[in-house]
């Protein structure tokens, strides 16, 4: 059953993703030109619209949060690291079989990396689960946790900032 | 601006209702929450491969452990993506067989041996970045921020912090990218 919803999710998402026009090469490069802005767009808009969506639910016990753990280091490092090598492949793990879809076969390549880079990775793990893991760790915490405010506090002024980026997205014509 | 295809805004706040279905439809009938993420696939894909030529190896190291090699919730729907992206770019016909994108094209050339070498180095830097922070644009962007997650907001400041910085070392001097 698990399989089959995660089939039907993907075929849904990657319908979207490919009309939206996120997968190609020339709009991830676009975006971190700060010259075409589709990506960015598209999943602000899809963040702004699950943000509501997760935190009506959540409360109804409807769906449950995971949150990921913030041991700062790591994930900012793997983060910084993540950018520079996406702006060489073009994709990100999940837009490179949406491109490989739409028929841009060069995806393999980015695909056959990043398989590269999870072994690696797993061979550096129980050192940097001694080291990098423990630095500055702290722990699952959401934005208004930290703020100790309702989520709606910090919910509201952040679409507001989207909202605002979009309108400067349309008015500079990215 | 040239625009094909449909308003970007429009699709994402699709995927974003997408996204909340999704959890809610997973939490009702597995009784677990569903979020979308892609990153971990790539080490259960990776578990398989060395599993194939180090078994043993495999089997003793902790990571690998914790993500065995299967084809889970996940697994499914990048494989799913890989369908409906076909079946969306067939209906509009921007479907396209490609061995270098342009601007790749443009800056270094048309041989695919060093298209091929630079996405796999740029891969595996990007995956070795995604799983120490634990997550890529899916999981931290989309799943991080729309739960208000630190992590998310940190994560995505290093994604297109690095980006940026560089996608204009290496492409600053291309006039047309879109």
């Amino acid at each position: 059953m698990d399989r089959l919803l995660g089939l039907i999710t993907g075929v849904a998402f990657g319908f979207l993703l490919q009309k939206g026009r996120v997968l190609r090469y020339e709009k991830q490069v676009g975006a971190m030109l700060l010259r075409d802005m589709t990506i960015l767009k598209f999943m602000l808009s899809a963040i702004l619209v699950g943000m509501v969506g997760l935190h009506i639910l959540q409360p109804l016990e409807l769906v449950s949060f995971s949150i990921k753990g913030s041991a700062v280091v790591a994930v900012l490092g793997g983060g910084l690291l993540f950018g520079a090598g996406w702006a060489v492949m073009g994709y990100c793990p999940g837009t490179s079989l949406g491109a490989l879809g739409e028929g841009r076969w060069h995806a393999i390549w980015a695909m056959l990396g990043m398989v590269v880079g999870a072994a690696l990775f797993a061979e550096a793990y129980p050192w940097l689960e001694r080291t990098v893991y423990t630095w500055l760790d702290l722990g699952k915490i959401t934005l208004p946790g930290v703020l100790r405010v309702n989520a709606w506090f910090v919910i509201v002024p952040f679409t507001a900032i989207v909202l605002a980026l979009f309108r400067l997205f349309e008015r500079k014509g990215v | 601006m040239k625009r094909d295809g449909w308003n970007p805004y429009l699709a994402g706040a699709l995927a974003g209702l997408l996204a909340v279905t999704s959890a809610a439809v997973t939490t009702r009938t597995l009784g677990r929450t569903q979020l979308l993420g892609a990153s971990t696939t790539f080490v259960r894909a990776a578990a398989a491969a060395e599993s194939a030529v180090a078994r043993e190896h495999v089997e003793a190291n902790p990571y690998f452990q914790r993500n065995r090699p299967r084809l889970d919730w996940q697994a499914m729907m990048l494989g799913g993506i890989l369908i409906g992206a076909f079946a969306a770019s067939w209906t509009d016909r921007s479907f396209r067989l490609e061995a270098v994108p342009p601007v790749w094209r443009e800056r270094f050339g048309n041989r695919i041996g060093v298209r091929a070498l630079g996405a796999v180095l740029g891969g595996a830097v990007a995956m070795f970045g995604a799983r120490l922070a634990d997550g890529c644009p899916s999981g931290h962007g989309l799943s991080g921020l729309m739960q208000l997650s630190v992590s998310g907001f940190l994560a995505m400041a290093g994604f297109f912090g690095a980006g940026v910085l560089a996608a204009h070392i290496l492409f600053r001097r291309q006039k047309e990218v879109v």
